[in-house]
């Protein structure tokens, strides 16, 4: 994803939210969150496409929360149907360990 | 006299992947693709695009297979055509699996973007004269 730079400021630019790794890289602040698709104008979310649908599932295949993506209610509603249709064609597991 | 439109005489846009059994030839995955593509045109359709993504490796066993045949099909058809065309592949005794969606305005425009990409790849490809990879590799699993 983007590089984050050493002397960046504490409104990074981590996509995935808030955890202690990135609150000590950012000065004890936490990044600010945002949703990826509506910053990259992603309208349609495609459930043919698993290697994308990776990066929001965790490592037993289960899909993650919003709080910790930062995908708006919305598009989050949208890849949870593209990744369940997805599990329907065996593109994804349903359940598994060590996915990643 | 207004004419009212009833719901089944609109069409629209849909795509369908089906998986077929594995370890068959060529020639019967195409004979069951073009199975379905006459169903869809017999039935007032219109074929848009077809794609073979070959035998892949599934994430989990479905009815004792690991394997599977993918094919790809984009399509304009009349709305009251779709139930029939899921009982037909229910009916077909190949087909494990399938998976018809519709597509709206969004959808749509992903498509076109994929198909210009996928038809530049490989012009790109054939351009260097080199060995066509196969373009919908998925690196989770391997390709049997």
């Amino acid at each position: 994803m983007s590089e984050v730079k050493e002397k960046e400021s504490p409104a990074g630019r981590d996509p995935i939210g808030p955890t202690a790794a990135n609150q000590i890289r950012h000065g004890g602040k936490m990044p600010k969150k945002y949703c990826r698709f509506k910053k990259a104008g992603i309208k349609y979310i495609d459930y043919k496409d698993p290697n994308f649908l990776l990066k929001f599932v965790n490592e037993q295949g289960k899909i993650l929360p919003r709080r910790i993506t930062g995908t708006s209610l919305k598009y989050q509603r949208q890849l949870s149907k593209a990744i369940k249709r997805s599990r329907h064609l065996a593109l994804l597991p349903f359940v598994t360990d060590q996915l990643k | 006299m207004m004419e009212i439109k009833t719901k089944v005489d609109a069409t629209g846009m849909y795509e369908t992947t089906f998986i077929s059994l594995p370890e068959q030839t060529e020639q019967e995955y195409r004979e069951l693709a073009s199975k379905f593509e006459k169903l869809i045109k017999d039935n007032e359709g219109k074929i848009i695009n077809e794609e073979h993504w070959g035998q892949l490796k599934f994430a989990y066993p479905i009815g004792r297979h690991h394997n599977g045949y993918y094919t790809f099909i984009e399509f304009k058809a009349p709305r009251a055509f779709i139930s029939k065309l899921e009982l037909e592949f229910s009916y077909d005794e190949r087909i494990i699996r399938q998976l018809t969606v519709s597509l709206d305005k969004h959808a749509l425009a992903y498509n076109e973007k994929r198909r210009a990409k996928d038809s530049a790849a490989t012009k790109a490809e054939n351009a260097d004269k080199t060995l066509v990879k196969r373009k919908r590799t998925l690196t989770i699993r391997e390709e049997v």
